[in-house]
């Protein structure tokens, strides 16, 4: 009997201290649609802050940075934390983050990988867990052909950025005897094949590898080649030495390279004379040229630095899962299926972020442009037009 | 494999070859002076050349010399070259001497087998390459290209640049001089006593330990240079900028014959060539391979190396 009252009490008391909770949060709940946003939960970022292409992952960690923390002061009961993982761009190295990143419970996205070479690596695993990825700069092709559930991509892939390269070598820079090398990496050997195919013969090609610091060889090479425009399929740091060497040795060409070089550290690792002219293209618009409040809220936050290239495009993907965090999807599988579904316009690029099965963004939105090196910066030059 | 390639640029290969093997040349010196006293091969070597590059860097940008910064005149550059020179030998040497104080002094003084000296050695250069890729954020640095590159002459159509000549002309200099300072002072007498039978040497009144550590401090100054001519050839370093030329050096030093001097210089530019014509034919994939290969094939036929071990076995 005695048994049965506390039983019944304890009930009681249970129910009491659920419904006072639910009426808590009610009340608390700002949200129109009534569904409440999840709380304490991060969004990983994965990418290069240290290292060689470091200064390629720091704009767009602070472009993720930004989008959390002008959330966070939306909704300061409630807020998310970024958890940053530092590949230094290392395939080596991301395995074991992206295990780290899969085993924190509370992780329910992933802004990134940032490049291509750990995405091979690294999206396999975040496919095994079902923890969904939007990557602000992975431009391989192949990425999206792997069946991966959880894969997005937030700009174009370099079958849009390689071909508009090589339509910029051909009717911009009308040149006629094109080089072309490749670092060995994932996205520099596929963006060199995507270039070769537009333009056709070239005038001769080679490899390098990654960390190399000589390149005397190629050098001749390219020398003896008689190439005025070299393109080069890689990252910065091997693309500053390169340049500076072959101009060294009296080339008088230029050089084209794509999102990988794009990025004042290549022409700190150049100098600002060898640099000079340089073309760099990425499938993006501008970054110093994003729209709404994003250029002078980003100088606000990080020192007055100028935004990189996909810090707008890191912040506006951010947004998309905060987005659905707000809206209560607060576990990986209900993000993931929300960030399937979504359909709307980033604040910062203007770009409507709406993927296709696959998780490739829409083929409309992706537009690609041409930077050039003027005085020691990264200046638009154009936009590439279409085919 | 494309002849055309190798043949039609034969000269020019050559040239930037030996510019790249003297490099090599002037780490392998410490390699193998170290091995032939202590029958230690130093992995930290890498890292005392490391240490170099970023101390002369440092000079530079101090005398105002950015990675933007113009060319200056002739001179203000030869107060900038030796102001570097000077700093990254004494850099460099301090490391070297540093890392056999810290890391090998006591392991000798405990009579620990070779084995714990190898890992001491490679846990060194972890040491070094890791408080400098955290000191520096893992950045690539550039700097200013001091003395820009000009064609002296033509040798067989290959266009020879005044800095090619200073890299080889320094390299000789070095190398001349450490010889003759090994084969004819008092104190390279005390050095190949010692490599020679280092206990009977302690017997005939030499001082081990001051050996060993003037080995040291030689194969740092002979890393000191070379770091000084990398940042001239490449205007450019990083925290991991020893790694690979570390294992390069160390190659050419065995392909010489470890332990000798001019087995060093040898091995060195024989590297830098066989790497440049390998790139020439094979392509810029097949560099590494095939300097790799070169010496497994070479050792196969000669295992002491091109011109032996000799350091110990010199005229005494």
């Amino acid at each position: 009997m005695r048994q049965k009252l506390a039983r019944v009490l304890g009930g009681v008391a249970i129910g009491a201290l659920v419904f006072s909770g639910a009426a808590c949060k009610a009340d608390s709940g700002s949200d129109a649609g009534g569904s409440k946003a999840a709380c304490d939960l991060k969004i990983g970022f994965f990418g290069p802050l240290t290292g060689d292409a470091a200064g390629l992952g720091i704009h767009m960690r602070n472009g993720t940075k930004l989008a959390i923390d002008q959330y966070n002061k939306d909704n300061a009961d409630c807020k998310v934390q970024i958890a940053e993982y530092d590949s230094q761009g290392d395939p080596a190295k991301a395995p074991a983050l992206a295990q780290q990143a899969v085993g924190d419970s509370k992780v329910v996205g992933i802004i990134g990988p940032a490049f291509s070479g750990e995405s091979e690596v690294a999206d396999p695993i975040f496919d095994e867990a079902g923890l969904p990825i939007i990557t602000p700069s992975a431009t391989r092709p192949s990425l999206s052909t792997k069946n991966w559930k959880i894969f997005h991509r937030g700009v174009g892939n370099d079958t849009s950025q390689g071909p508009a390269a090589g339509r910029y070598i051909k009717n911009v820079l009308k040149a006629d005897k094109v080089y072309v090398v490749d670092d060995q990496s994932a996205y520099g050997a596929g963006l060199v094949d995507e270039v070769k195919k537009v333009i056709g013969s070239v005038a001769g090609e080679d490899k390098i590898q990654v960390k190399q610091t000589n390149f005397s060889a190629v050098v001749t090479k390219i020398q003896s080649s008689g190439a005025n425009v070299l393109f080069f399929g890689g990252y910065y740091t091997e693309a500053g030495l390169l340049l500076k060497q072959l101009k060294g040795a009296g080339w008088k060409g230029t050089m084209v390279a794509g999102d990988g070089v794009n990025d004042a550290n290549f022409i700190k690792v150049a100098g600002e004379q060898v640099a000079e002219g340089t073309i760099l293209t990425c499938p993006c618009a501008p970054a110093t040229a994003a729209k709404g409040s994003f250029v002078t809220d980003y100088k606000a936050a990080f020192d007055n630095a100028e935004p990189g290239t996909y810090a707008d495009v890191s912040y506006d993907i951010t947004k998309i899962m905060l987005e659905g965090i707000k809206a209560g999807k607060g576990t990986r599988a209900d993000l993931l299926s929300f960030i399937n579904s979504y359909n709307g316009t980033g604040g910062a690029t203007g770009v409507t972020y709406k993927f296709e099965a696959n998780g490739e963004l829409d083929p409309a939105q992706v537009l690609v442009w041409a930077f050039k090196v003027n005085a020691g910066k990264v200046v638009p030059d154009i936009e590439i037009p279409k085919a | 494999m494309n002849f055309d390639e190798l043949f039609g640029n034969f000269p020019a290969l050559t040239i930037t070859g030996l510019e790249q093997g003297a490099i090599y040349a002037l780490i392998a010196l410490g390699y193998t002076l170290v091995y032939g006293v202590l029958r230690l091969i130093n992995f930290a070597h890498s890292e005392v050349f490391m240490v170099g590059t970023f101390t002369a860097m440092w000079t530079w940008q101090a005398l105002g010399y950015d990675q933007n910064a113009a060319a200056p005149s002739l001179g203000p550059l030869i107060l900038a070259l030796i102001a570097g020179l000077v700093v990254a030998m004494a850099a460099s040497a301090l490391t070297a001497v540093t890392v056999e104080l810290v890391a090998y002094r006591p392991l000798r003084r405990r009579n620990a087998p070779p084995l714990a000296f190898l890992i001491t050695a490679i846990g060194a250069s972890f040491v070094l390459a890791e408080s400098f890729g955290i000191g520096t954020r893992r950045a690539p640095f550039g700097q200013a290209d001091l003395i820009p590159s000009k064609t002296v002459f033509t040798l067989f159509g290959a266009e020879v640049t005044n800095k090619q000549l200073l890299i080889l002309g320094v390299t000789l200099v070095m190398m001349v001089a450490l010889d003759q300072f090994v084969n004819r002072s008092r104190l390279g007498r005390g050095i190949r006593a010692v490599a020679q039978d280092a206990d009977t040497a302690a017997l005939m009144g030499v001082n081990k330990n001051r050996v060993i550590l003037l080995v040291f401090v030689l194969g740092g100054l002979m890393a000191g240079v070379g770091a000084l001519l990398w940042d001239i050839r490449f205007n450019y370093t990083k925290f991991n900028v020893g790694f690979l030329i570390g294992l390069k050096a160390f190659a050419a030093a065995v392909l010489g014959g470890i332990g000798n001097l001019r087995g060093a210089l040898l091995g060195g530019l024989l590297l830098g060539v066989v790497e440049n014509y390998a790139s020439g034919l094979f392509g810029g994939e097949w560099k590494d391979f095939t300097g790799f290969v070169l010496l497994i094939v070479l050792l196969m036929f000669r295992p002491t190396g091109l011109l032996g071990e000799s350091l110990g076995r010199a005229r005494a």
